[in-house]
């Protein structure tokens, strides 16, 4: 009976999710689809400046850049559903191989920065929410503001500033030797690979660890005030125990659900972070190519984001209802 | 300081005195550091700049611009290039001051006007170890035509070609659709490749390496998209062996990044030195900066063939019923109303030289005799009221904001100098993208762009020629200016192969164009290169960075 309602439920959800994303993928190919077609014109960037007014008019109409944009737009939804999102202009490769290259360096940069906001964020925001008056406490809430408040970009250059051009600790830019896992190349598990990756999963992980910091810090002082902790110290629970069983526990569904939302953004955004470490991901992929309108490249990024936003969702979903069985049972009605 | 004919300027970087020794007054980790940061830094700088990587013959380069593909026929970007021409060469060369010298061609000669007959280079191999021989050359220069998927390629640089054919391993015979002088400089362009290995080769082949066999001066070791190029020496080579065993291209967009990669000492050398970083590398005594002056020349465009150009109006908003830039006398006031001295020195920090020409000091086909307007308001003034606009009129100048150095500023800072003569000007800056599509529906008037050329009379066919897509003339001449001597000239020198019959004419082109002002010329930009101070490089007009050219002192 309950195993029939646990099976039932995630199916039902899924399929619901399912059809939402598909009309999200589309509106989204739409939009930037007609946005990058505003703006101008591949051939006008990309040009040969040698190429003479015939040449430009041929390269214009072989790229099909000369159709009506609804057009455009219809050859790419047919491509599109037999899983062609056309080649790179400037590459003159697939742009969903392009994207795919420089995947594994963004979800490696991510899940770096993820890990230093999840590793340093909830003790920190622990501390500060257990000690809220003492300095620790204070110090550490003065910390997170800067965490908020300070420019991605600036502090990435800080942070190469000290730690590499004064105290010549870690490189500056780039990313470190790679090995290769399942085919997939990695470049945590060399130690040129760890040294590389430090500065820009800090300055990437800032503004989360700022953002777990606070999150942690006010359940935690909600949680001090509920009538179980009470009762636990009460009983004579030792407070390391009260903190771990009855704190943590309770305030670990929100910060699992906003640190899971946050990880889609962090892949989606790591944009700054990797241009100012010359990281050769997906967002600086991104960037080069809104610089030369490759429109292909442009949809297909924006395109595998929304995807991977949707995954994320239904991902922190499915966990949540493992964590509280409360949802999982509403859910079910 | 740098003078019109000078083409090639070096500034020995001397500091003011040695700041390279750690301080006395303090640790090297210790609290000293907060004491005396600058010491300090400067001597931790100095300990990472003597890196281990003089002994291996190592040379880490920091490029700035994106590299799309390794392909070296696919896209005609300069990034693209300079990483392919490690790997590749062509049948022709240039030297540092942009002139034409032997590549893989030893020698050439027009057999007559529509004849070319190029001498290769014997002995020259692949990195696969083949022969290089007159038939990779035909199908190297065939292939440009064959590559269909790309924006950018190279067909424009073999258009004239009818027909290119081996007549024997190394004699190639070029025949020409026309009369044809600038052939040489045109196939400079295009790299040689090893017909048997690329005739199947597409883009993602030469990504991976697969393809990346050339006859250059270095051989392909590993390919990091977006990050960097691993290169080896290739000690088969016909040239004078290069100085570093290994080379690293890195590409590191920002500008901020690039520098700092230097100053920490992972690169020896960064190519486009941001100008704001210029001063502060000039006194680091470890580091040197390089410079000269660029083939980019900073023109603005103006309307000539609209009775109603956009975005001229009198003071109030009307419009003024006739196209004031028809006018010489309007297009005189605007070059003497902009202080070039002012924007090279100040806006420009030093990287850029005021310009009356079309092509840069020693560039084929510039007229040395042709100084560049002196600053003069009361000039302009008296110009404008004597063509009928004593109060002046408005325009709004366009261009944009991340391609040219400093080209936001330039746009505000002319916008502001023209305003003090009488043309209040507004200026509407921004991204390549954005205003290149500005410019293609023609809602632009006055308008800014860059140029880098060979010869003046290629840089006239496509900026000052009347358009006309039959021929091919003036696909960039925005503003259509139109003038029949000019373009006669021009296609005179074109049809020339004789070169200094050619260099002759396409000078008089390029000194009428100049007088008659079909467009503003601003300046020409200056080129710089940072690297450690053990490091020398001849700079190039062209602006490329050559691994093979670094040489240390």
């Amino acid at each position: 009976m309950f195993l029939s309602l646990f099976m039932q439920f995630p199916i039902n959800f899924a399929l619901r999710r399912l059809g939402q994303s598909v009309a999200t993928l589309f509106v989204m190919s739409l939009l930037v689809f007609t946005g990058v077609y505003a703006i101008g014109n591949p051939v006008d960037i990309l040009i040969n400046p040698q190429a003479d007014q015939a040449e430009i008019a041929q390269t214009i109409a072989r790229l099909g850049l000369d159709r009506p944009l609804w057009e455009q737009y219809w050859i790419f939804l047919k491509g599109a559903f037999s899983g062609d999102l056309g080649k790179s202009f400037a590459a003159s490769i697939p742009a969903i191989e392009l994207i795919f290259e420089r995947m594994p360096a963004t979800l490696e940069l991510s899940f770096a920065a993820m890990l230093i906001a999840v590793v340093l964020g909830i003790p920190l925001g622990l501390l500060a929410g257990l000690k809220p008056d003492s300095w620790i406490g204070r110090g550490i809430m003065a910390g997170s503001i800067l965490g908020f408040s300070l420019p991605t970009f600036w502090v990435g250059l800080m942070l190469i500033m000290v730690f590499s051009v004064q105290l010549g600790w870690l490189p500056t830019t780039g990313r470190g030797a790679t090995v290769d896992v399942f085919g997939i190349p990695v470049s945590f598990l060399t130690w040129d690979g760890i040294r590389h990756l430090i500065l820009p999963a800090t300055n990437l992980a800032l503004f989360k660890l700022a953002l777990l910091i606070r999150l942690t810090r006010a359940g935690t002082r909600e949680a001090m005030l509920q009538d179980y902790v009470r009762y636990a110290r009460a009983k004579g629970v030792p407070e390391s125990t009260v903190v771990r069983v009855h704190v943590l526990r309770n305030i670990l569904i929100p910060i699992i659900t906003v640190a899971g939302l946050e990880l889609g953004s962090l892949i989606a955004f790591a944009v700054v972070t990797e241009t100012v470490f010359a990281w050769p991901g997906m967002g600086k992929l991104l960037i080069d190519s809104i610089n030369v309108l490759d429109r292909p490249v442009i949809v297909a990024y924006l395109l595998v984001i929304v995807f991977l936003f949707i995954f994320i969702n239904l991902l922190v979903d499915l966990l949540y209802t493992a964590l509280d069985p409360r949802v999982r049972l509403k859910g079910a009605r | 300081m740098i003078t019109g004919t000078t083409p090639t300027l070096t500034l020995p970087l001397k500091g003011r005195e040695s700041r390279g020794t750690p301080s006395p007054s303090g640790g090297r980790w210790g609290w000293g550091w907060f004491k005396t940061p600058p010491l300090l830094c400067a001597a931790v700088v100095a300990c990472l700049l003597t890196p281990p990587s003089i002994l291996a013959a190592e040379l880490r380069i920091g490029l700035s611009g994106e590299v799309t593909s390794l392909d070296p026929q696919l896209l005609a970007s300069q990034p693209n290039l300079t990483v392919a021409r490690h790997a590749f060469e062509s049948l022709t060369d240039v030297d540092a001051q942009t002139r034409l010298i032997p590549g893989l061609a030893e020698s050439w000669r027009a057999i007559d006007a529509t004849t070319w007959e190029f001498k290769l280079r014997r002995g020259v191999k692949f990195h696969d170890g083949s022969d290089f021989s007159a038939e990779d050359a035909a199908f190297s220069l065939q292939r440009p035509l064959s590559i269909k998927g790309s924006p950018g390629g190279f067909a424009a640089f073999v258009r004239a070609i009818a027909s290119a054919t081996a007549v024997d391993t190394h004699t190639l015979r070029i025949k020409t659709k026309y009369p044809y002088g600038a052939l040489p400089e045109d196939i400079n362009s295009i790299l040689i490749v090893s017909r048997k290995i690329a005739l199947n080769a597409g883009p993602e082949d030469f990504d991976a390496g697969r393809a990346m066999v050339g006859t250059g001066p270095y051989k392909f070791v590993r390919y990091q998209r977006g990050d960097r190029l691993e290169l080896a020496r290739n000690d088969q080579w016909w040239g004078k062996a290069a100085a570093w065993d290994k080379v690293t291209l890195r590409v590191i967009p920002a500008d901020p990044s690039r520098t700092a990669a230097l100053l920490s000492g992972e690169l020896d050398v960064i190519e486009h030195v941001p100008s704001a970083d210029i001063k502060k590398l000039n006194i680091n005594n470890n580091l040197r900066i390089i410079q000269t002056t660029s083939w980019r020349t900073i023109l603005l465009h103006l309307d000539q063939y609209r009775a109603q150009p956009p975005g001229i109006t009198d003071a109030n908003g009307k419009p003024l019923g006739k196209n004031p830039f028809l006018d010489l006398r309007v297009r005189q006031a605007i070059s003497k109303a902009i202080n070039r001295a002012a924007i090279a020195e100040r806006v420009m920090e030093g990287l850029a030289v005021p310009a009356n020409n079309i092509v840069s000091p020693g560039v084929f086909g510039h007229n040395a005799a042709l100084k560049a307007d002196a600053y003069d308001v009361e000039g302009a003034k008296k110009l404008l009221a004597a063509a009928g606009y004593p109060n002046g009129f408005h325009v709004t100048l366009a261009g944009p904001n991340n391609r040219y150095i400093n080209d936001e500023q330039i746009l505000q800072t002319v916008a502001q100098l023209l305003t003090r003569a009488g043309i209040t000007t507004r200026v509407e800056a921004m991204p390549m993208s954005a205003f290149l599509g500005r410019v293609r529906k023609e809602e632009t008037a006055f308008a800014l762009l860059g140029w880098g050329s060979f010869a003046a009379d290629l840089a006239l066919r496509s900026l000052v020629a009347a358009p006309n897509p039959e021929k091919g003339y003036g696909a960039w001449n925005w503003g259509r200016y139109a003038n029949p001597k000019v373009d006669a000239l021009m296609e005179q020198a074109l049809g020339s192969v004789d070169r200094a019959r050619r260099e002759a004419l396409a000078r008089e082109a390029n000194t009428l164009a100049m007088n008659d002002l079909a467009f503003i010329p601003l300046h020409h930009q200056v080129v710089s290169w940072a690297m450690r101070a053990g490091l020398n490089y001849t700079p190039r007009t062209d602006e490329f960075t050559f691994a093979h050219h670094f040489t240390p002192r």
